[in-house]
C-alpha cells in the first residue's frame, strides 16, 4: 500500500477515526478525498473491530478465571489497606520526629548552609535553659560581664574548644554574663544579653553528638512556648538564640552573631 | 477501596485476549496467566493508579513471551478452506473474515490497533501499557490498519451458496 501522506497527517487522520481530540500542530486544512476515504474505511473497521465478540462483555466468566481474580482482589486490597494504614503511622511518625525539628522550618538568607534535620534536644535545652536563667534578677550568670576575660577562658576550657563571645552593642545588647550547663554528652555554655528595655536574650551553643554536627544546619527557628529560638550548626557546635522576642528581631540578632563565632 | 474491581475488568480482559489471540481457550489461559502473574507482582502495582492499565501491561507483556517460545498457532486450515467457506455474506461472516485477517497482523500491530478500537484507549495510554513511545504507538496504528484493510480487500467474497454445508467447515476450525 502507497500512502503519501506525512505521519502527522496520519496522526489527525487517526484521531478523526477514533473520535480523539487532533492534537495541536496537526493540520487543519480540508482533508483531501484520498484521505477522507481512508478515514471513513478506519471508522468502519473500528466499528467492525468493536463488534467482535462484544458477547463476552455479558457473558459470565469461567469459575477458574473468577478465583483468581478474588486472589488478586485480597492482595490488592491488602496492601491498600496497609498503605492507608502504614501512611497513618508514618504521618503520626513524622508529627512527633521531624514534626519538633522542622517546626517552623525557615530557610534565612543569610547564614550556614542547608539543614535536613536539627537535633530537638538541643534546641529545647536552649529554650528551656533561657526559660530558667532569663527571668533571674540577682543570679543570672555565673560569671558576669565584668569578668569577660574568664568567662571566656573558662568555658572554652569546659567546652574544649577557644570560645568568642559575640558583640550585640550594634543591635542595643550588651552581655550580662554566662553560665555553664550541663549537656547530653558534654558541656554547654550560655551567653545572656540584655537591651535597655531590659529584653533578655540567650546564647546556648556546645558540642553537638556527630550524627547532629555532620549536618550542616541552616538558621531553623524553633517555638518553645514563650520562647523562640534560632538555631544553626557551624563546625560541629550547636548554637540556639533564644529570647521572648519577635521573630524578625530574634533572625536579625542571629544573623549579626553568626560570623563573629 | 471497592471490592470486585478486579472481576469488573474480567469481562474486558477476556474479550481482548480472545481478539488478540484468535482462540477462545488460548484467551482464557492468556487471562489466567495475567491473573496468576499479577498475584505474584502485586506488590509492584502502586495503589491508586490505573489497574486497568497494568493489566492490559502484564498481559501483553505475557502473549509476547508466550508467542516466542510457542509454534504460532497454525491456521493454514482456514487459509487453505477459505475458498470453501461460503457462509452468507453477513455480518458474522465479515467478523470471521476480519478475525483471520487480524491473525495476520504482527503481534505488536494487532495489540496497538486492538487497545485503540476494541478497548478504546487514548494513544497516550496504549504507549503506557505497550510501553513503547506514542510515536511508536501511532506508527504501527497506521501499519495495521493500512494491512488490515488490505487483507479485508483481497480476502474473496465468496459466493452465495444455501446454507447448509459452511457451518460444518467452521467447526472444524476451532
Amino acid at each position: 500500500m502507497k500512502h503519501a501522506s506525512s505521519p502527522s497527517d496520519d496522526t489527525r487522520l487517526h484521531a478523526l477515526a477514533d473520535g480523539r481530540a487532533i492534537p495541536a500542530g496537526v493540520g487543519t486544512e480540508p482533508l483531501g478525498t484520498e484521505a477522507e476515504a481512508r478515514v471513513r474505511d478506519w471508522q468502519l473497521q473500528r466499528g467492525q473491530l468493536r463488534a467482535l465478540h462484544a458477547d463476552l462483555a455479558h457473558t459470565p466468566s469461567p469459575e477458574p478465571l473468577r478465583a483468581s481474580a478474588e486472589r488478586l482482589q485480597t492482595h490488592l486490597d491488602a496492601q491498600a489497606a496497609w498503605l492507608r494504614w502504614g501512611g497513618m503511622a508514618a504521618a503520626w511518625l513524622l508529627a512527633f520526629g521531624l514534626g519538633w525539628f522542622m517546626h517552623g522550618y525557615n530557610a534565612a538568607t543569610a547564614g550556614p548552609s542547608l539543614a535536613q534535620a536539627v537535633p530537638t534536644g538541643f534546641v529545647r535545652q536552649a529554650a528551656w535553659a533561657h526559660a530558667v536563667y532569663q527571668p533571674e534578677q540577682r543570679h543570672p550568670v555565673e560569671v558576669g560581664a565584668a569578668q569577660q576575660d574568664h568567662l571566656v577562658q573558662w568555658l572554652s576550657k569546659r567546652l574544649g574548644r577557644p570560645l568568642k563571645v559575640p558583640v550585640l552593642s550594634t543591635q542595643g545588647f550588651e552581655l550580662v554574663g554566662g553560665r555553664l550547663l550541663p549537656g547530653d554528652a558534654s558541656a554547654r555554655a550560655q551567653f545572656m544579653y540584655q537591651n535597655a528595655a531590659g529584653q533578655r536574650v540567650t546564647l546556648y551553643l556546645g558540642a553537638l553528638p556527630e550524627t547532629a554536627a555532620k549536618t550542616p544546619a541552616q538558621f531553623s527557628f524553633h517555638a518553645e512556648g514563650p520562647v523562640s529560638s534560632f538555631y544553626w550548626v557551624d563546625d560541629g557546635f550547636g548554637y540556639a538564640l533564644s529570647g521572648d522576642l519577635p521573630r524578625e528581631v530574634l533572625l536579625a540578632l542571629a544573623t549579626a552573631i553568626y560570623p563573629q563565632l | 477501596m471497592q471490592r470486585r474491581q478486579i472481576e469488573e475488568h474480567l469481562p474486558g480482559l477476556r474479550r481482548y485476549a480472545r481478539v488478540l489471540t484468535g482462540n477462545a481457550w488460548e484467551a482464557d489461559d492468556l487471562v489466567q496467566d495475567t491473573l496468576e502473574r499479577a498475584c505474584r507482582k502485586w506488590l509492584l502495582w502502586r495503589v491508586g493508579s490505573d489497574l486497568r492499565a497494568w493489566l492490559f501491561t502484564l498481559m501483553h507483556n505475557l502473549y509476547l513471551n508466550q508467542r516466542r517460545t510457542v509454534a504460532p498457532v497454525q491456521w493454514q486450515d482456514l487459509e487453505t478452506v477459505a475458498d470453501r467457506l461460503q457462509a452468507p455474506g453477513d455480518a458474522r461472516d465479515t467478523a470471521i473474515d476480519l478475525e483471520r485477517c487480524l491473525q495476520q497482523l504482527p503481534a505488536e500491530q494487532r495489540a496497538v490497533l486492538l487497545l485503540v478500537t476494541l478497548e478504546d484507549m487514548d494513544y497516550a495510554e496504549v504507549a503506557r501499557v505497550l510501553q513503547v513511545p506514542v510515536g511508536t504507538v501511532m506508527s504501527r496504528l497506521s501499519r495495521a490498519r493500512a494491512r488490515l484493510k488490505e487483507l479485508m480487500d483481497i480476502t474473496p467474497t465468496p459466493p452465495r451458496v444455501p446454507s447448509e454445508m459452511p457451518r460444518v467447515a467452521l467447526h472444524r476450525l476451532k
